[in-house]
């Protein structure tokens, strides 16, 4: 589905990513996790072609992306951060982004349902709380009904009735067969969506496989902990 | 062009909300009706709002486009996830902005000229004035998105704009008096010419010294403009170098845009 190959990224001196290759499966949910740092969003963003690689490909469905822009219509991304013209509404924004992507809207209406932004429609963006920016992001991301669904954060600033609902719904979405990247810092969310995991650290794949063989392989019974042994081991116990 | 086209819509239509477009607009109409009428020499007062346009119009360009870029990076990100190419983000982006600028600049000037009285300096060259002051906004947005776009800090961003508005609208005509002084004894009008073709604020008061036919008020640059080109002339020269100022900016812009790690 999605297949990196050999990507090498340079920011000035610093190496972010390390000869990068991986194959992400259609229609499950994989989990970019590492400490800070370590190329997760650059992955992602390489991905979007936001971040342009020094070397290396990126495929999806076996053609490259690379100097392409149309493949991003397959494509919904949530980011860490949302970020809206202040002055327009909603209601105005989610018509903007189906104008620039040439569909309609009706295609996934619910999902405003689900998560609680119709008392929001018709307010401006600089008069939203932050948690709702988040909703209206984690709705642009959705709405398009898109076949890749990256989500760098997601429930980051989400109250837990939209956290939780955003969650279920990420679920049924991996249930009809989308693909699906996501990063968190909490482990527990982790475990409960993703189905394979792609653990970084300083720019180095340490492991790439399915989250319980993870925790099988490290003896421990949680992945929180996996984790953070396998940080430590990786890091010398440099990292704190 | 249809997706340039959507770009700017959207960014008009979030621009024209915001309270400092009226500002902007209603400190030109201020400004334009205050001179016309307290000064009696309505030709003085044109020379007067002219050189408060060569300074102001740059600085709020440079400030406000830099500003943008910077304070947007999430928001570009986010419109660079659709699936729209960067070439046309980039004109969309730099239209929206320099669209509601110049439109502030041109209604607060029109409207002050009408408030003053519509015939006290002439048709011509009011337009003139919002010639050269639409121009200079596209120039000088053109001039903040590249820095904007090729400098990811911040701080260090709007320190070269400020630098290169300064070097521009003050500095340039220091180092013009002093090449003009300290080689005064040799024949070096097409030097001063040439340098004064290279600073698109000198170009905007030599065009508007050609066609108001003041040159004597507008000192040396002027005056040789004149006797070289004669007013027709020199006016398609400074048009031409102006226009150059506004693609050269804008196509590096574009082309580092390109390139851009968002």
């Amino acid at each position: 589905m999605i297949l990196v190959k050999n990507i090498e990224k340079k920011f000035g001196k610093h190496h972010v990513l390390k000869n990068i290759s991986l194959d992400i499966q259609q229609g499950k949910i994989t989990a970019i996790v590492g400490p800070n740092g370590s190329g997760k969003t650059t992955i992602i963003k390489s991905i979007l072609g936001l971040v342009k690689p020094d070397s290396g490909d990126i495929l999806i469905n076996g053609r490259t992306i690379l100097g392409d822009h149309l493949y991003r219509k397959n494509i919904g991304y949530m980011p860490q951060t949302a970020s809206f013209p202040e002055n327009l509404t909603v209601k105005e924004v989610i018509k903007m982004i189906a104008d620039l992507r040439n569909q309609s809207l009706d295609i996934n209406p619910n999902l405003i349902e689900i998560l609680n932004l119709i008392p929001e429609m018709d307010k401006q963006i600089k008069n939203l709380s932050g948690g709702n920016k988040q909703k209206l992001s984690a709705c642009i991301a959705l709405i398009f009904n898109p076949s890749i669904i990256i989500l760098d954060e997601p429930t980051a600033g989400l109250d837990p009735v939209a956290s939780s609902n955003f969650k279920q719904r990420i679920l049924e979405e991996r249930m009809i067969g989308k693909t699906i990247i996501l990063t968190s810092h909490i482990m527990n969310e982790i475990e409960e969506l993703a189905d394979n995991i792609l653990f970084l650290i300083d720019g180095k794949i340490v492991f790439d496989g399915e989250v319980k063989d993870l925790i099988q392989s490290s003896g421990e019974s949680k992945l929180e902990k996996a984790i953070a042994n396998m940080i430590t081991e990786n890091t010398n116990g440099t990292y704190n | 062009m249809a997706l340039i086209i959507k770009i700017i819509k959207f960014e008009l239509s979030n621009t024209f909300r915001s309270k400092w477009i009226i500002v902007y607009s209603v400190f030109f109409l201020l400004l334009t009706f205050l001179l016309f009428n307290f000064e009696g020499d309505s030709n003085k007062a044109a020379l007067s709002l002219m050189n408060i346009i060569l300074i102001v119009i740059p600085l709020v360009s440079v400030i406000f486009g830099t500003m943008y870029v910077y304070n947007s990076i999430d928001y570009i990100q986010m419109v660079l996830c659709q699936p729209i190419n960067r070439k046309s983000l980039f004109i969309g982006l730099y239209l929206g902005n320099s669209i509601p600028l110049a439109s502030g600049f041109l209604t607060g000037t029109f409207l002050g000229v009408i408030l003053s009285g519509f015939s006290i300096i002439g048709f011509k060259s009011i337009i003139t004035l919002l010639v050269i002051g639409f121009a200079l906004t596209f120039i000088f947005t053109s001039i903040a998105f590249l820095i904007a776009i090729r400098f990811s800090d911040k701080a260090r961003g709007l320190g070269i704009v400020i630098v290169i508005w300064l070097m521009l609208s003050v500095i340039y005509d220091g180092i013009v008096l002093f090449v003009i002084y300290y080689f005064r004894e040799y024949p070096i009008e097409n030097i001063i010419l040439s340098i004064s073709l290279l600073n698109p604020i000198d170009l905007a008061r030599i065009f508007f010294i050609l066609d108001f036919n003041v040159s004597a008020l507008m000192g040396y640059t002027g005056a040789l403009f004149s006797k070289f080109f004669g007013s027709s002339l020199g006016i398609v020269i400074s048009l031409a170098m102006m226009s150059l100022w506004l693609a050269a900016p804008m196509l590096f812009g574009l082309k580092s845009f390109y390139k851009k790690d968002f």
